[in-house]
């Protein structure tokens, strides 16, 4: 496998207790999902692929991005975009400022930036919201916000840890749709953990189960 | 019984502040007991002082220099090594720094920066120098050291209030998505991170900034000297034996609150500017200039060992015998000093303690029942009692206090009792913000539980909100009694000069170079405020040795 994310080997441990097992690679542009309970270490496996493993956990095997060994790359040098339950939008930047955030210097610099921008609220439907305080934004509106910044970071994979858990109903296909058509359409792997099968059948890629 | 305690506690700290501003207006304008009329006399003979240029300058600078000196500090700190195993270190390294008393750590940094001081004779042994270099190091004009004293001894309060905020800020998920976006470590925090949390210790830093401003004792014995900072000043004005120069006292010290007031208005202006420049940061998309982290973390332990290494200092020269210049250590070690000094330090510090445990057990009783009236009432502080609780610190000591000192012969109160009074004033808001927050996470579900077994609520609160809760009181009453021991301004002013602290002794010492004394006496004041804190870890640890479940809390 040339492209995409791959994880071998890949064993998670809390103290000596395993907590769960993976090998797979997901190639640019598909899905992969890991179904699995609360508790079976799905979050924390996206936390040590983010390089951000937390304390009392342990981690072995390894994860390749474009043939990239990650293991010892500080978070910000992985390339790797997350979408969490929350949109975490900074709440101190406006609505603009949160997508300037993690747009890259040799992508745009001075003015350049500004009108990137623009074309990205106007992308996920949000034009003319730039200067807004992000907490003014429904549930529905903070997510494609949070989308469009992680996409903005042109991450090289995607991960995603139930983004769609505090989402009502009928928000839910809709953002759903959204993130996956944008996120195949960016090209990038995409690794989902949730715990819902309706988030798994929607993916549409491979399914793993984990912890039953 | 517990519902009047709140407003009590407002009229204690608010009532004390205003009481003492008007009876520092009156005399400035020639009103009140000692004036002679309505006149702007005293405010003429203040600006006719040719120092008060330079005096202003040198309160702005140090006061502005050491509060961004520090806050810079502990943000790097923070933003560079929060969570880490470094960080854990440092902070361990930090936190007894905390309980030094403002004038021991003065006076050991005194000792360290000194032309002939314990720096100075590294170079001068390597060298061959016979004698200390003639500078002018310490109380140099400008304030460079006062500064310098000042960053060593707040960074590691104004560290422990951010470290104590942080929990409100969601720094690890912000940190996770602001680094996944390619954000380093240092440029992530200080984007993402470093504006919430600035909102959070705004007070706190204000305190920084009023105390550098106005403080008296770390600026008698590391600031300059002709002309002193303009607190010194005005507390010189004040104990002069000429009561006439009280009112020019009195002015001085409006004017220097005039100054505060003004400096804090450009420090908002500031903050605005300082915000808009943080917007175009993230904007640009820059990363923080490199070794940003590594400054940081040198800084810290620079200025932590400074005040540790300070501290030393004092201990050995207590018990030098002859300790030529360029030597790093004395000849000998003897006792004497101890023998001379010893019998008067314990009996000052039998005082001060004293002093410390009536104002701590007053402020703790004030505090728990305002937090349990509010827990049983729903009396909620809002954030006005937050800053009401800011007032004593806010309000700069030396603007308030002198229009204090005439209440006690005006109402017959003795000297010991005014002092203890004032005490309460700075030491409550202090025992307040640190039981607060451990008393209003208590679970309430137990108080619930036992109401449903049949216990009232003061059993409640005696039998078992106190009880779970006795290291965060031990703590508190550590922090009070640390506080007091450390007040300088309030025992001279209140005490009309009869009551002796450690504090009074050791800064009136300074003034003089008898090393030796100021050694034990410094060393006794660091002992008195650290002694409270070892009692208040190792208390918890034995009544609990038999409660996994009340320990570490």
């Amino acid at each position: 496998m040339a492209e995409g994310l791959c994880l071998r080997n890949v064993a998670i441990r809390q103290g000596a207790i395993p907590l769960l097992t993976v090998e797979a690679s997901i190639p640019p542009g598909e899905v992969l999902t890991l179904m699995g309970p609360s508790g079976s270490g799905k979050s924390t496996l996206l936390a040590w692929i983010m390089g951000a493993l937390p304390a009392g956990f342990s981690a072995t095997g390894a994860v390749r991005l474009e043939e990239r060994d990650l293991a010892g790359l500080p978070p910000e040098a992985r390339k790797i975009g997350i979408l969490y339950q929350d949109p975490l939008l900074f709440p101190h930047l406006d609505v603009a400022a949160n997508l300037a955030f993690g747009l890259p210097r040799d992508r745009a610099r001075g003015r350049a930036r500004a009108t990137l921008v623009e074309d990205a609220l106007a992308q996920i439907a949000l034009k003319g919201y730039g200067p807004r305080d992000p907490a003014t934004l429904s549930g529905g509106q903070a997510a494609r916000v949070a989308l469009m910044r992680v996409l903005l970071s042109e991450p090289r994979a995607l991960l995603l840890d139930e983004p769609f858990a505090k989402l009502d109903a009928a928000l839910r296909g809709q953002v759903r749709d959204l993130v996956f058509a944008r996120a195949r359409a960016a090209g990038v792997p995409i690794l989902l953990v949730t715990h819902d099968a309706a988030d798994a059948e929607a993916a549409g890629g491979r399914v793993i189960r984990i912890g039953d | 019984m517990l519902r009047p305690l709140p407003l009590l506690t407002t009229l204690i700290l608010a009532g004390t502040v205003l009481l003492g501003l008007i009876g520092t207006v009156l005399p400035a304008i020639g009103l009140g007991p000692t004036g002679r009329g309505l006149s702007l006399d005293a405010f003429h003979a203040v600006f006719d002082w040719p120092g008060l240029p330079r005096a202003l300058l040198v309160a702005v600078l140090s006061g502005v220099g050491s509060t961004i000196g520090a806050l810079a500090i502990a943000t790097l700190i923070l933003a560079g090594w929060h969570g880490t195993a470094s960080f854990r270190w440092l902070e361990r390294l930090l936190s007894p720094l905390l309980a030094v008393p403002h004038a021991a750590a003065a006076l050991g940094l005194a000792f360290l920066i000194a032309p002939s001081g314990w720096l100075m004779r590294l170079p001068a042994t390597a060298l061959g120098w016979e004698t200390a270099p003639d500078i002018l190091i310490l109380q140099d004009p400008w304030g460079l050291s006062l500064m310098a004293g000042l960053i060593a001894k707040e960074m590691p309060f104004l560290m422990l209030m951010m470290l104590a905020a942080l929990p409100q800020v969601a720094e690890g998920p912000r940190m996770a998505v602001a680094r996944s976006l390619g954000q380093g470590r240092v440029a992530g925090w200080l984007k993402a991170v470093f504006p919430g949390l600035y909102a959070q210790v705004r007070l706190p830093v204000m305190v920084v900034l009023v105390y550098g401003m106005t403080n008296v004792d770390v600026a008698t014995i590391l600031g300059p000297n002709t002309p002193p900072p303009l607190a010194v000043q005005v507390t010189r004005w004040m104990t002069d034996p000429d009561l006439a120069q009280r009112a020019v006292a009195a002015a001085g010290a409006l004017i220097l609150l005039g100054a505060v007031v003004t400096t804090l208005i450009a420090w908002l202006v500031g903050e605005r500017v300082i915000a808009w420049l943080g917007r175009a940061w993230v904007w640009s998309g820059r990363c923080a200039p490199p070794g940003l982290r590594v400054v940081g973390w040198g800084l810290g332990v620079v200025s932590a060992l400074a005040v540790l290494a300070g501290i030393a200092a004092l201990a050995i020269w207590s018990v030098a015998a002859r300790w030529r210049f360029p030597d790093p250590l004395p000849e000998a070690l003897t006792a004497r000093s101890w023998m001379r000094h010893g019998p008067e330090i314990a009996d000052v510090t039998l005082l001060t303690l004293a002093i410390a445990a009536i104002a701590t057990a007053v402020s703790l009783i004030l505090v728990i029942g305002c937090l349990e009236a509010e827990h049983r009432h729903g009396v909620t502080a809002s954030q006005r009692g937050l800053w009401l609780l800011y007032l004593p610190l806010l309000i700069p000591q030396i603007a308030f206090l002198p229009g204090l000192q005439l209440a006690p012969l005006v109402l017959g109160v003795p000297p010991l009792a005014a002092v203890i009074f004032a005490h309460v004033v700075f030491v409550l808001p202090y025992v307040f913000l640190s039981l607060s927050g451990p008393f209003r996470a208590w679970d309430s579900r137990i108080a619930r539980a036992a109401a449903g077994l049949g216990a009232a609520p003061d059993r409640v609160l005696w039998r078992l909100r106190l009880p779970m809760l006795l290291a965060p009181v031990l703590t508190a009453a550590a922090v009070g009694l640390a506080v007091s021991v450390g007040q300088y301004l309030p025992t001279l002013l209140l005490g009309g000069g009869r009551i002796s602290t450690l504090t009074t002794e050791a800064v009136a010492l300074a003034a003089g170079g008898d090393r030796r004394a100021i050694g034990a006496w410094g060393l006794g004041q660091t002992g008195a405020a650290l002694l409270p804190f070892a009692l208040a870890l190792l208390l918890p640890a034995i009544a609990f040795r038999n409660r996994r479940g009340l320990r570490h809390g």
